[in-house]
């Protein structure tokens, strides 16, 4: 369960919304928060790229798909795990796609 | 008289009681579990169930039977389980881990437990004991590294792998391996990715190469024709160190010259039915790669670097679902894909620089379900011996780490049978502890910089856990990285 604003959203063990529709910009907000991180523009970038890609693919992008729109975006010499992983120290995987209100990755990731 | 050469002091670690009983695996929830074919929740008669179960699996499986009762107690494999030395919960013994269920086979299968429990170590199967099972049986990571320590060879993770099957007739399953095998079943593969994500994802990995190489290679899906099937776990497509080695097994057969295709019915080599420890499970799942195979007309099955996998199709594949007899019968089936790189290796058929991974020191780390699940090439041992052949042609600087975390006594990195899961990471950060202690001293002695593994698990794990061991998350590599590294293309 996760309360923003009043309102409770379900979620599961791990809090990764049990509803995408419920995300909301002042959800991921207060996810990160609770990891004492405070959104920049930067972590927005990387945000509205994966419920982008979500939203067409059906799956979070593969770590290479997201470096190489990162770098295309920002620069070279952020297209990188290093870059991701300083905005996001869980893993942009993992992290992220739970900001994003996307599905954990499974398998063997 | 010689003497000895001088060992690094092994450490065992004392016991400390319970200390890993709250380490809990989530468990699936009961839409999850009725997907699956399983019941949603315990049924109110679940201990005949469960006792119906356990006799299912000692009849279809001898072996488990002889291990019931087989095990003298001689304690040789107590110190043997990377869980036990990283973590000191004596249930992680694997005599101790046994004896959960030996001691629930002892009352209600033999004479002497029914009779006088109380000389036999047989116990009443209550509740608790289900609990019980479901903690420890998912702090096994059916590495069977205690088998080969055993005098009468006795196989721990038969027995766990048994133990959680009996589970989820009961409605009791482990949330990671159940989601994943609900995920192929439903969608394809281990990750959940469609085959629009994984054609988006194909055409981004021939840019790269493109990129890197200034020649096309191509990544080609569903190409019916093809000589081989290449099978690969599907973190190969999604995370790091994974992607580098597939890029690099793509140079190798694209140096090959032989066609290839991967295939969005089989687009995963992984086979968590081997976790669950459910037969029907690993059939359905084992027989998509039939099904790609016939479909595309390939004469060549190839799997990728993935341990499981590996050990599960080296070991069942045509018992789960051949006959291949359609297949090109002068290669192995199934082939793994180091065996193909070997070959190539030595028949020079594919150039080599191995100076260009001079950056490189490596050693190399047996996974588990290839050094002690699995064979390869033809010679006894060749699932030691040709990944350090391998690494030696395309490597300058390579170095073993201690005798005792390599070949057939190789440590899981922590992570497999299931237990590649978050909630877990307390149990995976321990049962990490051997490997991570042998790679230091490789790293203080020889200057090592980088571990080389074959399994999509390892390469998950340790890039995980290694910076909580004081490396960096890219000191792992996969193989075929620095085999394609190594490869001279020709333009």
């Amino acid at each position: 369960m996760l309360e923003v604003n009043g309102r409770v959203y379900p979620t599961d063990e791990e809090g990764y919304l049990e509803n995408i529709s419920d995300w909301s910009e002042a959800i991921a907000e207060a996810m990160a928060a609770a990891d004492d991180i405070k959104l920049s523009e930067a972590h927005w970038d990387i945000l509205r790229f994966l419920r982008e890609y979500y939203h067409e693919y059906e799956i979070a992008p593969a770590v290479r798909v997201l470096t190489k729109a990162v770098g295309r975006r920002l620069g070279k010499d952020k297209g990188n795990s290093k870059y991701l992983y300083n905005l996001f120290p869980d893993g942009p995987g993992k992290q992220a796609c739970r900001y994003a209100g996307l599905p954990k990755p499974t398998g063997c990731v | 008289m010689s003497v000895p050469e001088k060992l690094q002091y092994p450490v065992i670690p004392l016991i400390r009681e319970d200390a890993a009983v709250s380490d809990r695996s989530y468990q699936a929830k009961p839409e999850l579990m009725q997907a699956l074919g399983y019941p949603g929740e315990l049924p109110t008669d679940w201990k005949n169930k469960v006792l119906a179960s356990m006799k299912q699996q000692l009849e279809k499986s001898r072996a488990l039977r002889v291990f019931m009762d087989s095990c003298v107690q001689c304690g040789a494999c107590t110190d043997k389980c990377h869980y036990f030395l990283g973590g000191g919960d004596a249930n992680n013994m694997p005599v101790a881990r046994q004896n959960l269920f030996r001691s629930v086979y002892r009352r209600y299968f033999t004479l002497a437990g029914r009779w006088f429990p109380w000389l036999v170590g047989a116990r009443e199967l209550t509740r608790d004991v289900l609990d019980e099972w479901f903690n420890y049986f998912h702090q096994c990571s059916e590495c069977r590294r205690c088998s080969v320590y055993c005098p009468v060879g006795i196989d721990t993770s038969e027995v766990t792998m048994a133990g959680r099957e009996i589970l989820s007739s009961v409605g009791i399953g482990q949330k990671n391996t159940q989601n994943v095998i609900n995920k192929v079943n439903t969608i394809g593969n281990n990750l959940g990715m469609p085959t629009a994500a994984l054609k988006d994802t194909l055409a981004g990995l021939e840019e790269d190469l493109l990129d890197e190489t200034g020649i096309p290679i191509a990544l080609p899906l569903d190409q019916a024709g093809a000589e081989i099937l290449l099978v690969v776990p599907s973190a190969d497509f999604f995370a790091e160190p994974h992607v580098d080695g597939l890029l690099g097994c793509v140079k190798v057969l694209h140096a090959s010259g032989l066609s290839w295709t991967f295939s969005s019915v089989a687009s995963e080599a992984a086979n968590f039915g081997l976790f669950s420890g459910s037969h029907e499970q690993m059939k359905n799942i084992a027989k998509r790669i039939r099904e790609a195979a016939q479909q595309l007309k390939v004469k060549r099955i190839v799997f990728g670097e993935c341990g499981h996998a590996w050990r599960v199709a080296y070991n069942y594949l045509h018992k789960l679902a051949g006959p291949f007899d359609f297949l090109d019968q002068d290669y192995p089936i199934p082939q793994h894909i180091l065996e193909v790189t070997v070959d190539l290796i030595r028949t020079e058929q594919i150039v080599l620089d191995k100076s260009r991974n001079d950056e490189y020191v490596v050693t190399y780390h047996d996974s588990c379900n290839v050094a002690r699940g699995a064979g390869l090439g033809a010679e006894v041992g060749g699932q030691f011996e040709i990944p350090r052949e391998v690494l030696r042609s395309v490597c300058n600087h390579f170095h073993e780490m201690p005798q005792g975390s390599t070949h057939a006594e190789t440590f899981c990195c922590g992570a497999g049978g299931g237990l590649l899961t978050d909630e877990l990471m307390q149990t995976r950060k321990q049962g990490a502890l051997p490997r991570m202690s042998a790679l230091q001293q490789v790293v203080e002695n020889n200057g090592v910089t980088h571990m080389v593994a074959i399994c999509a698990i390892c390469k998950s794990q340790f890039s995980r856990i290694m910076p909580e061991y004081g490396y960096e998350m890219d000191q792992v590599l996969s193989m075929h990285q620095l085999v394609g590294n190594a490869l001279v293309l020709e333009q």
